[in-house]
């Protein structure tokens, strides 16, 4: 229903990239964070769980994810999985949409489902004094869904009616526009939200068959943070999750073709600023180089103010208000993503700006003061990610969708601190492309004149 | 990662999400009450003032070491002279760009390269700056900040860019987005004579006329001590933070000239309202409706605390009246819901809006909104529900208290529109004495046709994007698949 709606349509527009992004991205002294106990939870029906105990607030935060996000989506069933994200608080078990709602209500909890691309993200938030209650209403939720008719419907409408509000929004066109030219017929080229004719197409039984397939306790992995003990936990975890099926039934999905340009495709649309999104593949979280390259992004346009993007292109020019790139690292292929706006008369001279500073640092590198920037923003700043239940509970579900061990937390500013000027001059030649951006357009641009900008 | 944007909060719906960004809900600042007693985790507040006048609130929180630092100005785009528009924001914006002390451009680098994070808004009523640091860097950012009040260096580069920047910005948040559009010009029907009829980011022609001096003035105006709140919150004790405030603002002259913030008031209204916009870009067909009220600054005693509720019951959710009306019941909407909104210093606004479903009429969902409206005036809610939605808003407060820098926001954000901590603390308090009668009567007084703005987002003939062989358009179009 709408929540669920809202909450993907602000949080995930490239899906698990946004998660992936902040996880890399937020944080204190490392020995400081490295302090945090993170306890690994097994039920005694054997499901595990990442815990961190604290009794400073009373609530509890929990979040969840089953592997097998919009990649499970049958080919003429795009958006299957957004749709089952939708429709998780539509009522479960006993209870009908609007008993489940105002029950929901009621305990004051609060419940999300997301669905990106490798995962379906729950999360659920509630005082201690109503977790039993709200524990409960989540096992109904996974694992006796209703999907009833009427709710159906109603839930297919709205994501009808945000389709209609997407086709007109230059951001979302432009990467919808982007992932088809970038992944083509693999199912990270498809719209994650669907299409008017596949949404129109889902059944409830779609729905059942996928919640039966992907909802299994193989997939999941699980992170809690606050009032509640381990023992407390493991019992809830078996009562929550151990309903589910042992095992998942995932169809596998194959790698992309690493995608690569030149391409640059235009969709004109009649709004006075074109919005821009260029890229090209990117590199795995498994990598060696993963972190050079997160770094080296972090200096070219994903550190705001202290990036190279935001300086050229903002700061000396005026000609956008934001622009920013991120590394992508999804499962089946990883991209390195940028966005701008600017007004259609200077699109081009955005898009030369950004070019020559591609090629700049891809052939140049950054300098050691650009370096030494970048490592005392990330070291200083991974502790700010832990500062709220809910944010230390999401970094501890990434670190294990991600697979990179429970001691992460404690390494992760050494990985940043060991990370070499050559390390990084390596990767930029290795990753960066700035002759084959994949770009998409979405206004009314001027084809760009002279390169000879000001500044 | 999010970028590091100077947001300004528009007060607005977005119809396509019916996401409400601009009113900041008082659960999540209230300190105390019945629901959440034995949260008792709710942080000590202490709060000071400097001889200069400045304002100190510290709430601690020793979860983890890292602080938020805010200080709030009490001057916001309603604020402005008039012709004038945007200068609130766009001195916000001036404001990283450098003192004697800090050189160009480098505010925002020299956070990062501390391990912080920051970030600026403006509002109507308010302007805020902040940073989240480790706390060892806690004097710094204080330094900083404090150094900022007073000694502002701009160039006539430094503005003539900026305001390009500020060009695109609205090209971003309201020229490419029929919605915004709209919205904006109902909040100008709304408010004819008040200056919140004046988008915060300005008219484009205003913007346009910017300048240095424009900005220098305003500054002078309005950046000082005494009409400043300091926020801060995380690991830190109200003595240290008074030692820091001391040794950094409190070296800063108060400024005299600084006196209250006489607005042009809001007439009553003796008409309706209806704004009609038709654009290609509209997607589908939204109707809102947005009502003259009181905020929890100019509301007489619990009315705003009624009229609170009455929003929570009647449009906050699926569970709401709204939604169940027109969306489960009524089926003439895809999605439905309101707002309140309850912090501006003069006035506020209470919003309902409907997202048509396939085939419906404007016309019909205006009707449906008039039927929902109708039965609120009549028969008002019930007790149940008006439990169930109290009990449900003040626990907010406990997930608010779970992140130092909400608290902060939120804290700061009453402050700064003239209410106490007291006032603050007392709030659940005062929603337990609301009755279903109050809300009732609040209901009959408030949503009044003269009192509303009604705006139909139609969308026109055309379409407006077409994705056919434009390529050839490109500027280096180098197709390859």
């Amino acid at each position: 229903m709408a929540p669920g709606v809202a909450l993907l349509r602000s949080l995930l527009r490239h899906g698990a990239g946004f998660a992936v992004a902040s996880l890399i991205v937020s944080a204190a002294p490392a020995a400081e964070v490295a302090t945090m106990k993170i306890e690994r939870v097994v039920s005694p029906g054997g499901i595990e769980a990442w815990l961190v105990e604290s009794h400073a607030n009373p609530l509890i935060a929990m979040r969840f994810a089953f592997r097998g996000g919009a990649a499970q989506d049958p080919n003429d069933k795009d958006g299957l999985a957004y749709f089952i994200s939708s429709m998780m608080d539509e009522g479960a078990g006993p209870l009908d949409a609007i008993a489940f709602q105002e029950r929901e209500q009621a305990l004051a909890m609060r419940m999300d489902f997301d669905a990106s691309r490798d995962v379906m993200l729950g999360s659920v938030q509630t005082l201690t004094a109503n977790k039993d209650e709200v524990f409960d209403l989540l096992r109904l939720a996974l694992t006796v869904p209703r999907f009833d008719q009427d709710a159906v419907e109603r839930v297919r409408a709205q994501i009808l009616a945000g389709l209609k509000f997407d086709e007109n929004d230059p951001e979302t066109v432009a990467a919808l526009a982007w992932d088809r030219l970038a992944f083509q017929d693999h199912p990270y080229g498809r719209p994650i939200k669907g299409t008017k004719a596949s949404i129109a197409a889902i059944e409830p039984s779609d729905l059942k068959h996928y919640a039966d397939r992907v909802f299994a306790r193989d997939k999941l992995v699980i992170s809690v943070v606050g009032d509640i003990d381990a023992k407390t936990l493991g019992q809830v975890l078996d009562h929550v999750f151990g309903g589910l099926p042992a095992h998942a039934t995932l169809s596998p999905v194959a790698d992309a073709n690493p995608p690569l340009g030149p391409n640059r495709e235009i969709i004109e649309m009649d709004v006075p600023q074109s919005v821009v999104q260029f890229g090209h593949r990117g590199i795995a979280r498994k990598d060696d180089d993963f972190m050079p390259a997160y770094m080296l992004n972090y200096i070219l346009g994903g550190g705001g103010f202290a990036s190279r993007l935001m300086e050229e292109v903002r700061e000396k020019r005026g000609l956008a208000y934001s622009v920013y790139s991120n590394l992508y690292p999804y499962q089946h292929g990883a991209v390195f993503i940028g966005n701008v706006a600017t007004k259609n008369e200077a699109v081009g001279q955005s898009l030369d700006v950004i070019e020559s500073e591609l090629k700049r640092l891809a052939d140049q590198g950054p300098t050691e003061a650009e370096l030494a920037s970048a490592k005392s923003y990330l070291t200083g700043a991974y502790a700010l990610r832990f500062e709220s239940s809910s944010g230390i509970a999401n970094q501890l579900l990434w670190i294990q969708i991600e697979d990179l061990g429970i001691d992460y937390v404690g390494k992760r500013n050494a990985l940043v601190e060991a990370v070499t000027l050559d390390d990084i001059k390596r990767v930029a030649k290795r990753l960066i492309e700035a002759d084959r951006l994949i770009t998409t357009i979405v206004g009314k641009p001027v084809a760009a004149k002279a390169k000879d900008v000001p500044g | 990662m999010m970028m590091w944007i100077f947001d300004q909060l528009l007060p607005a719906i977005d119809p396509r999400i019916g996401a409400l960004v601009a009113s900041f809900s008082l659960a999540s600042l209230a300190v105390a009450g019945a629901a959440v007693e034995k949260a008792h985790s709710a942080p000590r507040v202490t709060e000071f003032k400097l001889k200069n006048g400045l304002q100190v609130l510290v709430i601690p929180d020793h979860r983890a070491p890292v602080v938020t630092q805010m200080i709030w100005y009490r001057v916001g785009a309603a604020d402005e002279p008039r012709g004038s528009s945007g200068i609130a924001h766009f001195l916000e914006h001036l404001m990283f760009k450098g003192t004697d002390l800090i050189p160009a451009a480098q505010f925002s680098k020299i956070v990062a390269r501390n391990g912080g994070e920051d970030n600026a808004f403006t509002n109507h009523d308010v302007t805020a700056y902040f940073q989240r640091v480790a706390k060892d860097r806690l004097p710094t950012v204080m330094e900083m900040e404090a150094d900022r009040m007073a000694n502002l260096r701009l160039t006539e580069e430094d503005v003539a860019t900026e305001r390009d920047v500020i060009l695109e910005e609205r090209r971003s948040r309201v020229d490419n987005d029929p919605g915004s559009i709209l919205q904006e010009q109902m909040m100008a029907a709304l408010y004819a004579k008040h200056p919140y009829g004046i988008p915060i980011i300005g008219w484009e022609h205003e913007i346009a006329a910017l300048d240095r001096d424009d900005a220098l003035s305003f500054y002078r105006r309005f950046y000082a001590p005494n009409n400043a709140i300091l926020v801060i919150a995380g690991d830190v004790e109200p003595e240290e933070v008074r030692r820091l405030a001391e040794a950094t603002y409190g070296k800063l002259a108060s400024n005299e000239a600084v006196n209250g913030r006489a607005r042009p008031q809001e007439p009553p209204h003796s008409a309706p309202v209806k704004v009609t916009l038709e654009d290609p870009r509209a997607g589908r067909i939204t109707v809102q409706r947005y009502y003259l009220a009181p905020s929890y600054a100019s509301a007489a005693p619990g009315e705003a605390e009624a009229l609170d509720l009455l929003m929570r019951v009647a449009a906050t959710g699926p569970v709401s009246k709204i939604y169940k009306s027109l969306v489960v019941e009524g089926r003439k909407a895809a999605n439905a819901g309101g707002w309140y909104s309850d912090s501006g210093l003069d006035s506020g606004r209470l919003g309902f809006y409907a997202v048509a479903a396939e085939g419906v009429s404007a016309e019909e969902l205006d009707t449906g909104i008039d039927a929902v409206i109708e039965r609120l005036r009549q028969d008002g809610v019930t007790q149940q529900e008006l439990d169930r939605a109290r009990a449900s808003y003040i626990a907010e407060f406990v997930y608010t208290s779970d992140s130092q820098s909400r608290m902060a926001r939120h804290y700061g954000w009453r402050l700064a529109t003239g209410m106490t901590v007291a006032d603050v603390e007392q709030w659940p308090d005062r929603l337990k004495r609301v009755t279903v009668e109050d809300m009732r009567a609040a209901a009959r007084k408030y949503l009044v046709d003269n009192n509303s703005v009604t705006g139909y987002l139609l969308p026109a003939p055309g379409h407006a994007s077409s994705t056919g062989e434009k390529r050839a358009n490109a500027p280096a179009n180098k197709g390859k698949s």
